[in-house]
């Protein structure tokens, strides 16, 4: 897997090596590491450094793509005593989505440098990077590298000789993809169990312990100190579209590279798909793809020639998400595919709220049903008006269970034919769901 | 029972586990907000949270042993139940199921002779689902212990586990 190609800017995989090998702190140094810090602390202010972010439209990696600089702008900025924190949001566990742990395993110094201008910039004096349990090599290294940074005057107290103090903690998380929820990730550092908080308060006025906290996903904050040191136009010109910055793009399922490349936002579907991820494996067509993640809505082979950015994917009806495909062969089920997808977000419902806790699950037994050949003509309405109920925004407490209804709805778009094989031939046309 | 006789059931938690949780607690503002750290710290050393434990834990946190047992069965990796020395975590997320992971189930639980949620007899091994492990170019793949299995085949289950019962 070759990441950096000549002559392209790669920011954020520019010490990523062919063998995934870590990026030690005098390597990242070596190659320019720690200099946006160093141009930055004592000669930019932390309302010159939201300029810059505000100005170079870096939009939320984590899914959302909410405008970071927008975010962090709604944190007071008053003397008032007491603690204020950034959290970074390293509990990559959307289905389908792997680029994050190539960020951590590979430049860990990366994610702190752009974390201490972060918390530099909204003038947080605590950070804590939540990692899933999982990562263990990803959570070794994040320690390693903040002791070393304590060492050298990067983290700790009056940073660089400047009257700036922040300590730095790796929280490993305990399981749970909830957690990845930025207000349940709150409860879950808290020592709580994960359920998501209501909104308002939004964390940046009262987030954790109460106070001001902003949460940030890994991509993003990776982001910030190669802006703040080469400018909000750097950044603008990096994108192919109205979207800015690079994005990390990723594709599994069967095609002949899987893989995750750092390439320019915007980048077309059919690139990404044809020349990157090297086109369908032999014997399989593409009949679908999940732009970002298992909480997206399928697109299909009319799609191919969008951009991938926020504002494109979202006018096809989808959402680029995490911006990591997942691709649907003409071999494998699709109601197959929309029932693992199901099942895993029944299993992982926090249990707060009735339409999550008990229609996910409901769902599932009806794809189970339809696959396994239990089912009836009338639980294409049942589908569907779960898809409504459940799926709407504000019926319930948080975004997981409309999330979890975006494939399905999707399915029932562009796949309806293979819902209807099912329920007319007895099951599941295709062997072992085509996964065998 | 007398509450002596009561506390007297209650295990001390040992000094290395103490001091692990200490630490912990010195940059939080109350105790209780260390409650996942402590669990894990416990089963790092235990292998697994017993009520014992979770007692012992609780006391030293100031909070209910009710209120630490909500928190430790939301999460799927505070085991409360014992389990082999090694917890086999086999991703069945979209990616994997696509690569085929629901065969390499019914593999495993074959040549181990345990289901889902089960531990071999002699305590090798549990196996346990889990969400998407975010290495999604390598499905199928799965956690053994702290090490990472990529691209996974039934040739690799075989040199891992042995034959089993084919």
């Amino acid at each position: 897997m070759s990441l950096e190609l000549p002559g392209q800017d790669r920011p954020l995989t520019r010490n990523v090596r062919e063998d995934r090998r870590p990026t030690d702190l005098a390597a990242y140094e070596a190659n320019g590491g720690y200099r946006g810090l160093r141009s930055a602390m004592g000669k930019l202010s932390p309302a010159d450094c939201l300029q810059i972010l505000k100005d170079s439209n870096l939009r939320g990696r984590g899914g959302a793509g909410f405008p970071t600089g927008m975010k962090w702008s709604f944190v007071p900025m008053d003397d008032s005593p007491g603690h204020k924190y950034l959290i970074c949001n390293a509990d990559e566990m959307e289905p389908g989505t792997f680029k994050d742990r190539l960020l951590l395993e590979c430049d860990p110094h990366q994610l702190i440098e752009g974390m201490i201008l972060s918390a530099y910039t909204i003038q947080a004096d605590v950070a804590y990077i939540f990692i899933r349990a999982e990562y263990h090599k990803a959570a070794q290294l994040l320690r390693e590298a903040i002791a070393a940074c304590k060492e050298k005057g990067y983290l700790g107290d009056n940073i660089l000789g400047t009257d700036y103090s922040l300590e730095m903690h790796v929280h490993a998380s305990a399981g749970r993809y909830i957690c990845g929820e930025e207000t349940a990730l709150i409860s879950s550092l808290e020592g709580k169990r994960a359920n998501p908080r209501a909104k308002p308060p939004f964390p940046q006025v009262s987030g954790l312990w109460g106070r001001p906290t902003i949460v940030n996903n890994v991509e993003t904050l990776c982001n910030v100190h190669h802006i703040i040191e080469r400018g909000a136009d750097w950044f603008q010109s990096l994108g192919l579209t109205g979207d800015a910055g690079t994005k990390m793009y990723g594709v599994s399922g069967r095609v002949k590279n899987p893989g995750c490349w750092e390439l320019p936002m915007g980048t077309p579907v059919r690139e990404i798909i044809e020349e990157y991820a090297g086109g369908m494996a032999d014997g399989y067509q593409l009949r679908g793809f999940l732009p970002g993640g298992g909480s997206t809505d399928f697109l299909t082979t009319q799609h191919l020639d969008l951009a991938m950015d926020y504002d494109t994917i979202g006018k096809a009806g989808s959402r680029m998400g995490t911006g990591t495909m997942i691709i649907l062969d003409d071999k494998t089920c699709p109601v197959g595919f929309v029932k693992n997808l199901m099942e895993f977000f029944a299993r992982e419902s926090c249990g707060f709220c009735t339409p999550c806790r008990d229609g996910l699950p409901w769902s599932a037994q009806v794809l189970d049903d339809i696959e396994g050949g239990r089912g009836l003509p009338e639980d294409m309405d049942t589908l569907a008006r779960q898809v409504t109920y459940i799926g709407a925004m504000g019926n319930t407490h948080c975004a997981l269970a409309p999330g979890a209804m975006e494939p399905l709805q999707s399915a029932l778009k562009y796949f309806r034919e293979d819902f209807e094989r099912h329920l007319n031939g007895g099951g599941c046309p295709y062997c072992d769901g085509g996964t065998a | 029972m007398s509450e002596r006789e009561t506390a007297s059931l209650i295990p001390v938690l040992s000094a290395q586990e103490l001091a692990a949780i200490d630490a912990e607690i010195a940059h939080v503002p109350y105790r209780a907000a260390v409650a996942i750290d402590a669990l894990k710290i416990v089963q790092a050393h235990r292998g697994w949270v017993s009520d014992e434990s979770l007692q012992a834990i609780a006391r030293h946190l100031e909070m209910s042993a009710e209120e630490l047992d909500g928190v430790a069965t939301f999460y799927n990796l505070i085991y409360r139940r014992p389990v082999g020395e090694q917890v086999i975590l086999l991703c069945n997320s979209i990616s994997c199921w696509i690569k085929g992971c629901d065969r390499l189930q019914a593999k495993i639980s074959s040549q181990l002779g345990i289901a889902l949620g089960e531990t071999t007899p002699d305590n090798r091994y549990t196996l346990l689902p889990v969400t998407c492990l975010g290495a999604c170019d390598k499905a199928p793949v799965m956690l053994v212990g702290e090490e990472l299995h990529e691209d996974l085949t039934e040739q690799a289950l075989n040199r891992l586990f042995g034959e089993g019962e084919t």
